[in-house]
């Protein structure tokens, strides 16, 4: 992949700024990364940056990223969670950055839930 | 929980990942502003982290306790372990660690090590690092990362960056891509320099 430049800012803030004219500020999602020392010693700072990458080859200008810190639940580190606008919040737990691209296509694009990573709906905070 | 958390602390590989840490209780203890330095001077054999906040600070009750690994603020978790596991990185590597605090002022977080030690740590990534402080922090925080080996500087400071933006959120993923590049240019010409 090329990489960009500083100078190319300007040209992607303009990119940028057009489809956020389009959008209106409505999200269809906000995906929570859980950054305390138990996720980033687990490897959750890679997890995010994968999920980075994959919105920005999806062009998914209208899911929200975002990241917390510990939940209590060091010992499932990395979790993230998934908020579709309008649905409770699930907790995935046990992350791997393959897990975090299924999710994204899954449940982010598709709107359904892997199960098999989640640990229960409908209780998170995301502060 | 606390045994599993014990040996996941194990994967805190590299610096960078320490210094990720830091910034994230900086952001948490309400920083709008942050400034990241990393200092290789190769010929005194000493690398010097700084990190510095203008978050909700300590008072010296607490600053004490910080660096004991079961001391911590939060009620989700019994064990804090971020300030410890990054002090016990420099000891391992012939350091120091000190954390300078006042209440309502902010932090100040040092952390020297010599720089051929054979447990000094490796710096890591600090490009992801940044990024995904970026993310962490949103708009309203300003970051300022500055890095010098020997007498080569490198320097990031969102205030520069949010300019150029204008409207723009610097968090949007096609803005991260670009500012991760740019870091990771930045660090291997210094490093490149450096070397020669």
């Amino acid at each position: 992949m090329k990489k960009l430049k500083i100078g190319d800012l300007e040209k992607i803030r303009d990119k940028v700024r057009r489809t956020a004219v389009l959008r209106q500020g409505k999200s269809r999602a906000k995906i929570t990364v859980h950054m305390g020392t138990c996720g980033i010693a687990a490897g959750a700072r890679e997890i995010l940056s994968s999920l980075m990458q994959d919105i920005q080859k999806r062009k998914l200008n209208d899911v929200i990223v975002t990241t917390s810190g510990c939940a209590g639940l060091c010992s499932r580190e990395p979790m993230a969670t998934v908020e579709i606008t309008g649905k409770p919040p699930v907790k995935y737990v046990d992350l791997t950055s393959e897990k975090m691209k299924k999710i994204l296509e899954q449940h982010v694009i598709k709107g359904n839930i892997i199960n098999e990573y989640a640990l229960a709906i409908g209780s998170e905070r995301t502060h | 929980m606390a045994e599993a958390l014990l040996h996941k602390t194990k994967h805190m590989e590299d610096l960078s990942l320490h210094i990720l840490d830091i910034v994230e209780n900086s952001i948490t203890a309400g920083a709008t502003d942050i400034e990241i330095e990393i200092i290789e001077d190769i010929q005194k054999n000493l690398l010097t982290i700084r990190i510095k906040d203008n978050g909700k600070g300590m008072d010296e009750d607490t600053r004490k306790k910080a660096l004991d690994p079961f001391y911590t603020t939060k009620n989700t978790r019994r064990v804090g372990l971020g300030l410890s596991m990054l002090a016990q990185a420099a000891e391992e590597a012939a350091g120091t660690f000190t954390i300078e605090s006042a209440l309502g002022k902010g932090t100040l977080i040092t952390a020297r090590f010599a720089y051929d030690h054979i447990d000094r740590k490796p710096i890591g990534n600090m490009a992801e690092t940044i990024a995904t402080c970026l993310v962490s922090t949103g708009a309203e925080v300003n970051l300022r990362y500055y890095h010098r080996k020997d007498g080569n500087e490198f320097v990031f400071d969102t205030k520069d960056i949010k300019r150029e933006l204008d409207d723009v959120a610097i968090n949007t993923p096609d803005i991260i891509a670009v500012l991760k590049g740019y870091i990771e240019e930045g660090l291997q010409k210094i490093n490149k320099r450096s070397n020669k």
